[in-house]
């Protein structure tokens, strides 16, 4: 019976302040979004890193005019190693023909290029991506080393990027979500002194705060959550027509986002979003309805 | 003007410790409460005991800080000084979160009867019992129960607005009366009803004391307190000037 009471009281709320609800709807909504996609790309950091560790080489290129002596020392040093998991050695021919496949689709900058100028190479797997400056450093000036370098130089470059995108995303969902909770403090307000008589009154007799309190809360933490379900379905539209539609290519060059990565976000930015309205309506509360 | 023997104030001392423990149900002690940023009334060193089942009328100009001690006795404002008892409740040491449990043990009536517009004479009664968690099973037996006794029978399903303003003070004494509390603050139950209205009202709140109810009234209605002869308490400018069994308005 309280329970219905307190529920018709929270829809009540809502609806006599419908402009402000919409308005508290859509800046959460927002700000969730952004949240979301701020979460999905700090985990999509998280899987590229983990997919290159295991995937990134250091290559060693070799001098011309090397020796075969000398190959096969740097050969032997490089598999006795601690750092090296798996060595590769890319003959100068080798190389011409990664060229050729890599460069098929630019058939004039493989006729521009002979197949001597390709140095010979050790691609080396490493137990531990971390290390390969370590082993750089031991290599890089030895005779007959022409070069020795690390892909995950490279490959900084779209970290960097993806964290820059991660951290623009935080900070719009940041502010939204200050706009949010402002909004909802204005909402709460706006109930309390639209429901004043009955606060009033409930005070008077007796009733518990915690009574007084919860259609407020509620109200709050409502429109919390379907902030969260029309955030969670802008995610899952961004899934279904940006990442795995028209942008599919550009996407198709890192591992995927994944549906069990989007899916998981839906709890986590309702839970979010409801505690915290509930708490920001809580604190409104304590400074406008006083015991 | 009326001859009155002033009422000695008797301390809780003379009296045997037993006996003030059982009968006292409000004890102010040196009630000091001012409001140094608003004119709003202060009192000043209010000292009064009242026992149960007294009928106490609260007297004075306008201004002279009588609503205050309603207000301190609901514990809606804490006093600077001094210490105010409600049965066995220390309410100036009352937590936050106790004062709604006291808050039970008081009945409130107010000038402007403060009734939900959207709710019947019934449900507003059976609002307050309601919202402290009692049983609809409760209310279903008690609500027309006590509407019967506040002359209301027949009348349960009628909005606020379909009843006169006596009716709807009664509707407010019913609400008030329906825990059975210890003590009745009634602030100006009167102010806004014609005289006739206003004696039927003071029938009911006399039935009501007899009942071992304590009574507080707040009024300027002097007809009121001459026809009762309680005991009268005026206040001035914070302090009382007067205390008297048995009194008149003065």
């Amino acid at each position: 019976m309280r329970a219905k009471y307190v529920m018709s009281e929270v829809f009540l709320g809502l609806w006599r302040n419908i402009s402000m609800t919409v308005a508290m709807i859509i800046t959460m909504a927002v700000s969730l979004t952004m949240l979301g996609a701020g979460l999905l790309l700090y985990n999509q950091v998280d899987v590229i890193e983990e997919y290159y560790q295991t995937n990134l080489e250091v290559v060693i290129y070799l001098e011309r005019d090397v020796s075969e002596e000398v190959t096969a020392q740097i050969e032997s040093d490089l598999k006795s190693s601690e750092y090296v998991a798996q060595v590769e050695y890319e003959s100068k021919e080798d190389a011409w023909k990664r060229f050729q496949e890599t460069f098929e689709k630019s058939p004039d900058l493989v006729a521009s290029v002979s197949a001597e100028v390709l140095p010979a190479a050790f691609r080396i797997k490493m137990k531990d991506i971390d290390d390969a400056d370590e082993l750089i450093a031991q290599f890089a000036d030895r005779e007959g080393v022409y070069q020795a370098t690390n892909q995950k130089e490279i490959l900084q470059q779209v970290f960097d990027i993806l964290g820059g995108a991660q951290r623009l995303t935080l900070i719009v969902a940041l502010v939204q979500g200050i706009a949010a909770l402002m909004l909802v403090a204005n909402t709460i307000q706006v109930a309390a002194y639209s429901r004043r008589r009955e606060v009033a009154i409930m005070k008077l007799v007796g009733a518990p705060n915690w009574f007084v309190q919860a259609p407020f809360v509620l109200e709050a933490v409502f429109a919390g959550v379907i902030g969260a379900l029309f955030a969670f379905g802008t995610l899952i539209a961004a899934k279904i027509f940006v990442i795995d539609g028209q942008f599919a290519d550009l996407f198709s060059l890192m591992p995927p986002v994944e549906w069990r990565s989007v899916l998981l976000l839906l709890p986590i930015l309702a839970g979010v979003s409801a505690v915290i309205s509930a708490i920001t309506a809580w604190i409104t509360l304590r400074f406008n309805i006083k015991v | 003007m009326p001859r009155y023997a002033t009422h000695v104030l008797e301390p809780p001392e003379r009296r045997t410790a037993s006996a003030a423990r059982l009968r006292l149900v409000i004890q102010l002690e040196g009630v000091t409460k001012h409001y140094p940023r608003s004119n709003r009334p202060s009192t000043e060193d209010i000292n009064v005991f009242i026992d149960k089942g007294e009928f106490v009328f609260f007297i004075g100009p306008t201004g002279a800080g009588k609503s205050t001690i309603i207000k301190l006795l609901l514990r809606e404002e804490v006093p600077d000084k001094g210490k105010i008892t409600v049965g066995d409740i220390d309410v100036t040491k009352l937590r936050r979160w106790k004062v709604p449990a006291y808050r039970r043990s008081i009945g409130c009536v107010f000038q402007d009867f403060r009734l939900l517009p959207n709710r019947t004479a019934a449900e507003n009664v059976a609002f307050a019992l309601e919202v402290i968690g009692k049983p609809r099973s409760v209310a279903r037996r008690v609500v027309p129960e006590v509407l019967e006794l506040v002359g209301l029978g027949g009348k349960e399903h009628r909005y606020p607005h379909e009843l006169s303003g006596g009716e709807q003070q009664r509707v407010a004494v019913a609400r008030a009366f329906v825990n059975r509390p210890l003590l009745l603050l009634a602030d100006e139950p009167t102010g806004n009803l014609d005289p006739d209205t206003s004696i039927e009202i003071m029938r009911l709140l006399d039935r009501i004391s007899r009942t071992g109810t304590t009574i507080v009234m707040v009024t300027h209605d002097s007809n009121i307190v001459n026809q009762m002869r309680r005991r009268v308490i005026e206040i001035e400018n914070g302090q009382i000037v007067r205390d008297q069994a048995r009194g008149v308005y003065g």
